[in-house]
């Protein structure tokens, strides 16, 4: 495993396969009646979260707590971009209290980056999302709720994604699920398109791995799973797109355009979802909508993180050389 | 004062001459000069050029000495063999009333290690609302002729255009950092395929291209001069040169780091590299070097930004924009256009010395090396290598891209009118 867990776009396949399989272990421990493994005891784990995000903070400190770690919540709220210095003060003082672990999330884009290799710290970094740039262990969660869905439980073990087809639609400008989940989808050699009106696709894109549409509904009945992403509504008087009316009849899921997608296809989302203009309640409420399944997977995943980051992670087959380091 | 004997310098990358220094003037040039009763200087292998001029200097005095003062900027600019330097305006105060130009004036005579011309803001407070005293800063001891709003972009077009036309009474020029503030609005860096892959605000080409384009509109219309700071695309080089074709009175500027680094740095997220504008790609800095070579863009200007290290040792977003630049300058220049036989050495001294002293009508600066001329000078060893450790500036600040980087060529010795103010590389 790497040292640290900053982009979906450091994983191999290998290693994106294996915490998938790891946070399939971890989930049986979630179906015991003590829910809780020794694998962390004595170790320190900070969140250190400069933005607002009681889901992800709760959903890590899960992880945390279910692993026996010991758990630093610190929120900075929005104080980092101001000064800049209380970043690179906070992680030296979380440094010199002997902390294990940060799992990090920041409204500027690369304050993982910086904060794992500027070296005012020696602790593991996870992101837990930075500005528009990425949120990995989102991305991972959601591949583990397609393999479960489209693959299977037990059968999906030790599998990837290959072949699958992947619609991400709303604002992939701003969203960092939509550049994680593009980089590890097809690092697990899942087709993905992107659909969104063309102000919200980053000038750019083109060197993604991936295509892009302005036509949802050519694009449903080919579709295996479809991630709805999360619009602002602040968009609209940015210019993004003219009304809110106009975003859902072109971009947004309802029930008749659900119907067009094959019978297998699930509806992601990440959650909180802005019912009425991005999806409809009769979608969101369906059962092949996943997005409280995703919400337990993320703690699955969460755990396995934590686990290949900081539980001295041995290779279960030395034999096969890895390809982390490139 | 006394005389000193340079000998056998290559004059321009020329032929080897000897040139020799009477008090504040060039007294003779020629081979075989006599050494006697001057101080001799073996220059064998070196080049000699008219002492540096940057047209685009951040001096932050007053208001910022934590980041640089008049005398750590001018003595960081004799390191570079400059001469002269034009200081920008966006200090605090702003210099957009006589009384701080002429402060500023006085500070680099009474220093001595480079003139310091002070250019005037163009709109009070850099607001862009109100024309500054443009009239008085030009009559005062200061004698400004450059105006700029630099940082900010005078994007009012009436505004625009009245200062064009305002300065005309007087020969000056309206310097503008050319950026549509709406199209930037939240810009990180160059916008494109690396700040879609970091997530990064993106700063688009043509923020820039669209103000040059106007600004040369208007510049025609009123059959005024204007000046493009720091100009960063392909884009804008299309621009400026059909600008010219026309006959439009437009000179253009490019800094060493737009000619030698592109945006795929910025993955480092390390905010040494973020600059206003941003670093463009690999197809921009390859129509930069064409456009210096033949003319279309002018000259080459450092935009020497000197922030403390506080300001840039943080995440990205935070981080203050700008890199310092005139210690370095020269060593760019030779790596990214001597060295791949785009400019010799004269053009050098044309696009670093002569150009930039015309557009800000520095009379005695970017002369020509011959008798009689001010003896304002830079002697250049070429063959030198070495890595740049920033501990080595005079700057106050140390934010330079370049650490840790090899780049050619040595400024060993600067004379400003005469007297030795960089000798064998280190500061008189
Ligand atoms: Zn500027």
């Amino acid at each position: 495993m790497m040292r640290h867990l900053i982009s979906a776009a450091d994983l191999t396949r290998d290693d994106a396969v294996l915490i998938l399989d790891t946070a399939e272990e971890m989930a049986r421990v979630a179906d015991r009646p003590i829910k809780k493994l020794p694998t962390l005891r004595g170790r320190t784990i900070c969140n250190l979260f400069f933005e607002d995000s009681t889901r992800t903070r709760i959903s890590f400190e899960a992880a945390e707590k279910r692993l026996s770690a010991d758990v630093i919540n610190f929120a900075a709220k929005g104080s980092s971009v101001s000064k800049g210095e209380s970043l690179k003060d906070t992680a030296q003082t979380l440094e010199a209290m002997g902390v294990d672990a940060v799992v990090i999330r920041h409204s500027a884009s690369g304050a993982p980056y910086r904060l794992a290799t500027s070296g005012w710290i020696d602790a593991p970094v996870i992101n837990a999302g930075d500005g528009t740039h990425q949120h990995p262990t989102q991305a991972l969660l959601d591949a583990f709720t397609m393999r479960r869905r489209l693959i299977g439980r037990d059968t999906g073990l030790g599998k990837d994604l290959a072949g699958k087809r992947i619609t991400l639609v709303g604002d992939v400008l701003h969203s960092r699920v939509a550049r994680s989940n593009v980089d590890l989808l097809h690092t697990l050699g899942a087709e993905v398109t992107l659909v969104a009106p063309p102000t919200l696709v980053p000038v750019g894109v083109e060197t993604w791995p991936c295509e892009v549409s302005y036509d949802l509904d050519g694009v449903l009945p080919k579709s295996d799973a479809v991630m709805m992403l999360r619009v602002q509504r602040e968009r609209m008087n940015a210019a993004f797109f003219p009304t809110e009316r106009e975003y859902s009849r072109r971009y947004g899921l309802d029930g008749e355009r659900m119907a067009k997608m094959p019978e297998h296809a699930i509806v992601m989302h990440p959650g909180p979802m802005v019912r009425g203009m991005e999806i409809t309640a009769e979608v969101a409420d369906s059962d092949r909508c996943t997005v409280v399944e995703q919400v337990a997977n993320g703690v699955s995943i969460r755990m396995a993180v934590l686990y290949l980051l900081l539980g001295g992670y041995e290779p279960a087959t030395p034999a096969t050389p890895r390809t982390e380091e490139n | 004062m006394s005389k000193i004997l340079i000998r056998g310098a290559k004059v321009l990358g020329g032929e080897a001459q000897d040139v020799l220094i009477d008090g504040e003037t060039i007294a003779e040039v020629g081979t075989g000069l006599s050494a006697e009763g001057a101080q001799v200087i073996e220059a064998e292998g070196q080049i000699l050029l008219p002492g540096l001029v940057d047209l685009h200097t951040h001096l932050r005095e007053p208001g910022r000495e934590d980041s640089e003062t008049v005398l750590t900027g001018t003595r960081a600019a004799a390191s570079g063999g400059y001469t002269a330097v034009f200081a920008m305006a966006n200090t605090h105060p702003v210099a957009d009333t006589a009384g701080v130009v002429e402060q500023v004036y006085r500070l680099g005579r009474e220093h001595g290690y480079c003139d310091v011309q002070p250019i005037g803001a163009v709109t009070v407070g850099l607001e862009g609302k109100k024309l500054a005293e443009l009239g008085a800063m030009h009559d005062s001891a200061a004698g400004v002729t450059v105006f700029s709003d630099d940082g900010k972009c005078v994007d009012d077009a009436v505004i625009m255009r009245r200062a064009l036309e305002y300065v005309k009474a007087f020969g000056g020029v309206v310097a503008q950092h050319a950026q549509e503030p709406r199209l930037t609005e939240g810009a990180q860096m160059n916008e494109g395929v690396v700040s879609a892959e970091l997530g990064l605000g993106g700063w688009p080409a043509v923020a820039e291209e669209s103000i040059i384009a106007r600004d040369v509109l208007l510049a025609e219309h009123v059959g005024s001069r204007v000046h493009i700071c720091h100009l960063s695309t392909a884009g804008s080089v299309e621009i400026v040169r059909w600008a010219k074709s026309r006959g439009i009175d437009v000179t253009a500027e490019v800094t060493p780091h737009h000619l030698l680094l592109t945006d795929e740095l910025v993955r480092s997220y390390n905010p040494v590299y973020k600059v206003n504008p941003p670093l463009r790609t690999e197809r921009d800095v390859m129509a930069l070097r064409e456009a210096l070579a033949d003319g279309t863009i002018d000259i080459v200007a450092t935009d020497h930004a000197p922030h403390p290290h506080e300001d840039k040792d943080c995440e990205w977003a935070a981080a203050a924009m700008g890199m310092v630049g005139l210690e370095t300058a020269l060593s760019v220049v030779q790596q990214t256009m001597v060295e791949t036989g785009l400019l010799d050495w004269a053009g050098v001294a044309d696009r670093m010395s002569v150009k930039p002293a015309a557009i800000g009508r520095a009379t005695e600066h970017g002369r020509p090396v011959s008798a009689g001329e001010p003896a304002n000078l830079t002697l250049v060893d070429p063959a030198y290598r070495g890595v740049v450790d920033p501990a080595d500036f005079a700057s106050r600040s140390r934010n330079t891209p370049y650490e840790g980087r090899e780049l050619p060529g040595r400024v060993t010795h600067t004379f400003l009118r005469g007297r030795a103010t960089l000798v064998d590389g280190k500061l008189a």
